[in-house]
């Protein structure tokens, strides 16, 4: 059995980071994996930034992704990924959202969003998947699929079987929405 | 595949020979245990699930507790299993543990649940339930928050364990979560203790897979069997207590030696390392090779596991997150180890600071690595109160007075943060009232404003109210009421009108507790009228005698729709003040040099349109004639 895999799923507040990170979890146990997740609850929920981490394997012990470690680090924001970059494995895949969520802390003047910040992730991220995963989501009709948009993509990085990811889709949303979600993934998975 | 072990599951098959069943089962051949296994249920449970999982297995028919985060989903789950269980949000922990304390003296396996700070409010009914002793198990499920995630200090409830003299169990997952739990709810009833069974956030919010077993409940009836030199601790009775509690003690650590929640892991003798709770998984991927003592029921001490590894390699180290307690014992034993030297004892573990504490353990420089310049000046993102959030209200006309703020624990907490920057002390639950009082008392040249949330008010804000009215303090204090227990997730208190059970009930109401603890004036405002807020603070303040003020208005993050309609700025008519900036409102970013309103994330409150000195923001649809900003 091969080692331990490990993805980082990163995001603000409200995003949909945790179900996200959710349905990964119940496709890698589909796929007949040992699988620990952690996530970030109270406090830190407020639109702070969000990171959720899941690792499957034959066994697996720590919840937490070690740095320099994960096959996968995804996220649903630009900035989120930049401030994630050191989980990600050197030859690891990153799949990022084109969207830009400004904190609190730029408007109020304190800080800069970076205006070069595709420049930035194309220099942090040898293997970038660049999307914009909330326009994808539109085309089927609901924004609120980004999330699964984003996985399809992720999926690329991962050895999961294509059965798993949709009985993991399957019990994770809501009945009407299964469709609308499998065909959202399958969009994601068209972007490498 | 029925017959063969798939090699995933070798794994998985050990963990479910140790797990708690039914006598007999070993005598079964692997393939004959696989089959079996494939038919338990297996869930991906949070440490939190997994609990409530264990605590409804275990026969638990009673579940008290208070929300405070990483313990609040542990009671959510255990309601799931109503009416077999009967659960409640208690007005705070120690109301919490006496109720469950009185289950379980009438022979009901019961459990309360809190943060580690919510023990300290709990720990008077801790110390003395200890010598009383229960007749139906009782377990603490007491959750740290090491690295302060959510949380105003990082204290170690192990230390509780010993001071109280109980039994501590620490799982480093979910099935052990759960496994635990229902050895502990065994060792309470075998030895009439109280027992704590202490997880960490990253034990509570991380998700593995969870075998689950059936329900099982006791033969014995419900009833008080009557004996006062038990149960009443009057000192006549309460020295035999004394000296049977340590007679306990002495049965208890036979017990934690032999218990399967303490192991040793043979691997490389050369090591021997001795951990608890979740650093265990840390460990086990920064020391592979090593062998280990697990420890799972640390309080009374294994003494003779700890010399059964400690003799069988060549050296010690104790890896433990929080305080040195693990490693204070190992050397009162006599044995040489390392710990503290090595490993951090400040903020949380993982396994980065572990391969850090191990090239630091073999003379190695550790690796940090250097943040590339691309991933540098990234701006910050703390939490923020929500757009539309009613407290923002409050910080706003508060803002206009030159006032001493007393704070307390709640989302209302980041109205420390600049621009609002509006609160001056945080302390605990109930402190925001009470130090008022000190600081008017103490003459405070400012006037002095405490703030409490609703549901901390109910918690520990009445004794302190009580107070002012008493020896006649003249602080004025405001209770944001947002109809809810809003940073833990939206659980319902005693002001709310339902009950954790979901049934309705009274709703408790602030005002008429105020008036009745002695205060005679009292309002009830709308945070988001400012002019009203800046005028009844005003009064308030100019009286001189103390004062209650009711901010009420409810979280429109549980409500789920906005306060009110979507506010824009018009371009043309904003002077680039910045003021609206000052509200730390995430709706509001900056357009090149102006100001504009994000129309997805307002939440209507129109606080905006309140300050907004030249006129320029408004409700959408009502600046007709204006070219408004798209």
């Amino acid at each position: 059995m091969r080692e331990t895999q490990s993805v980082v799923l990163a995001g603000v507040g409200g995003q949909g980071i945790l179900l996200a990170s959710e349905i990964l979890a119940k496709a890698a146990m589909a796929a007949g994996y040992d699988v620990k997740t952690n996530e970030v609850h109270g406090m830190a929920q407020r639109g702070g930034s969000v990171v959720a981490q899941v690792r499957f394997g034959a066994e697996v012990h720590s919840p937490l992704v070690a740095r320099g470690t994960a096959r996968v680090l995804g996220s649903l924001e630009q900035v989120e990924a930049l401030r994630f970059w050191e989980y990600l494995a050197q030859n690891g895949l990153a799949v990022v959202n084109a969207q830009a969520v400004v904190p609190v802390t730029v408007s109020s003047g304190s800080a800069k969003y970076p205006e070069d910040v595709e420049a930035r992730l194309r220099r942090a991220f040898s293997r970038l998947v660049y999307m914009n995963a909330a326009e994808e989501a539109l085309k089927l009709g609901d924004i609120r699929a980004a999330n699964t948009v984003l996985l399809g993509a992720i999926s690329k990085g991962l050895d999961l079987p294509i059965d798993a990811w949709q009985e993991a889709i399957a019990s994770s949303v809501k009945a009407k929405l299964v469709d609308l979600n499998i065909r959202a993934f399958e969009l994601g998975m068209k972007f490498h | 595949m029925s017959r063969g072990v798939r090699a995933v599951e070798w794994l998985v098959l050990v963990e479910y020979v140790r797990s708690p069943r039914p006598e007999g089962i070993y005598v079964r051949s692997i393939p004959q245990l696989a089959t079996e296994m494939r038919t338990v249920k297996r869930e991906m449970m949070s440490g939190n699930e997994a609990l409530a999982r264990g605590a409804y297995e275990a026969g638990v028919v009673l579940g008290t507790g208070y929300p405070g985060t990483p313990s609040t989903e542990i009671l959510e789950n255990l309601v799931r299993y109503k009416p077999e269980v009967y659960c409640e949000w208690s007005p705070n922990e120690k109301v919490a543990f006496e109720v469950a304390a009185g289950a379980s003296v009438a022979g009901a396996r019961s459990i309360v649940t809190m943060k580690h700070v919510g023990l300290n409010v709990a720990a008077d009914p801790l110390m003395t339930l200890s010598y009383l002793g229960v007749v139906g198990g009782f377990v603490a499920c007491v959750a740290d928050d090491p690295g302060m995630h959510s949380s105003q200090n990082e204290q170690d409830t192990r230390r509780y364990a010993s001071f109280a003299k109980v039994p501590i169990f620490e799982p480093s997952d979910s099935q052990e979560a759960k496994d635990f739990m229902l050895e502990a709810m065994g060792i309470s009833e075998k030895f009439s203790t109280p027992v704590i069974l202490r997880s960490t956030t990253r034990v509570s919010h991380s998700r593995s897979l969870v075998n689950l077993g059936e329900r099982s409940l006791p033969e014995r009836m419900i009833g008080l069997v009557k004996d006062p030199p038990r149960f009443v601790p009057i000192p006549v009775w309460g020295r035999p207590m004394r000296q049977r509690l340590d007679e306990r003690l002495k049965g208890l650590k036979e017990a934690s030696e032999r218990s399967k929640a303490n192991r040793i892991e043979w691997r490389d003798r050369s090591l021997g390392i001795i951990t608890a709770s979740i650093a265990y998984q840390y460990v086990r991927d920064a020391w592979p090779e090593a062998s280990v003592l697990k420890l799972g029921f640390s309080n009374p001490f294994p003494d003779s596991m700890v010399v059964e590894l400690t003799s069988g390699v060549d050296k010690v180290l104790v890896v433990e997150e929080l305080d040195d307690i693990i490693e204070e014992h190992v050397k009162s034993l006599g044995i040489q180890c390392q710990g503290r030297s090595i490993v951090p004892g400040i903020g949380e573990l993982s396994v980065d600071i572990l391969l850090d504490s191990r090239a630091k353990y073999e003379g190695m420089e550790p690796v940090t690595p250097s943040v590339p310049e691309y991933c540098q000046g990234l701006p910050p993102r703390p939490p923020v109160l929500c757009p539309g959030c009613p407290h923002r209200g409050i910080f706003c006309a508060l803002g206009k007075h030159d006032v001493v703020v007393t704070g307390d624990i709640g989302c209302y907490s980041l109205g420390a943060f600049k621009p609002l920057d509006r609160m001056d002390t945080i302390l605990c639950m109930g402190a925001g009232i009470s130090m008022a009082q000190g600081f008017q008392k103490a003459g405070e040249p400012k006037k002095v404003v405490g703030i409490v949330g609703d549901s901390t008010f109910f918690h520990s804000g009445i004794t302190g109210l009580i107070d002012i009215a008493y020896n006649k303090g003249s602080s004025t204090i405001i209770v944001l009421d947002n109809r809810t227990t809003a940073m833990t997730g939206h659980q319902d208190h005693p002001g709310t009108g339902v009950t954790l059970m979901g049934e309705k009930t009274r709703a408790l109401s602030i005002e008429d507790i105020g008036r009745a603890c002695g205060i005679e004036m009292v309002f009830t405002i709308s945070p988001y009228d400012l002019s009203t807020v800046k005028e009844t603070l005003s009064q308030c303040l100019e009286s001189g005698e103390p004062s209650l003020i009711v901010s009420r208005a409810p979280c429109p993050l549980k409500e789920r729709r906005r306060v009110g309609e979507i506010r824009e700025i018009s371009h043309e008519k904003c002077k680039g003040c910045e003021l609206c900036l000052k509200l730390a409102c995430p709706a509001i970013e900056m357009d090149k040099d102006k100001p504009k309103i994000n129309k997805i994330l307002c939440g209507g409150c129109g606080l905006c349109e309140q300050i907004c000195p030249a006129g320029a923001a408004s409700a959408v649809g009502k600046t007709k004639g204006d070219k408004a900003d798209a």
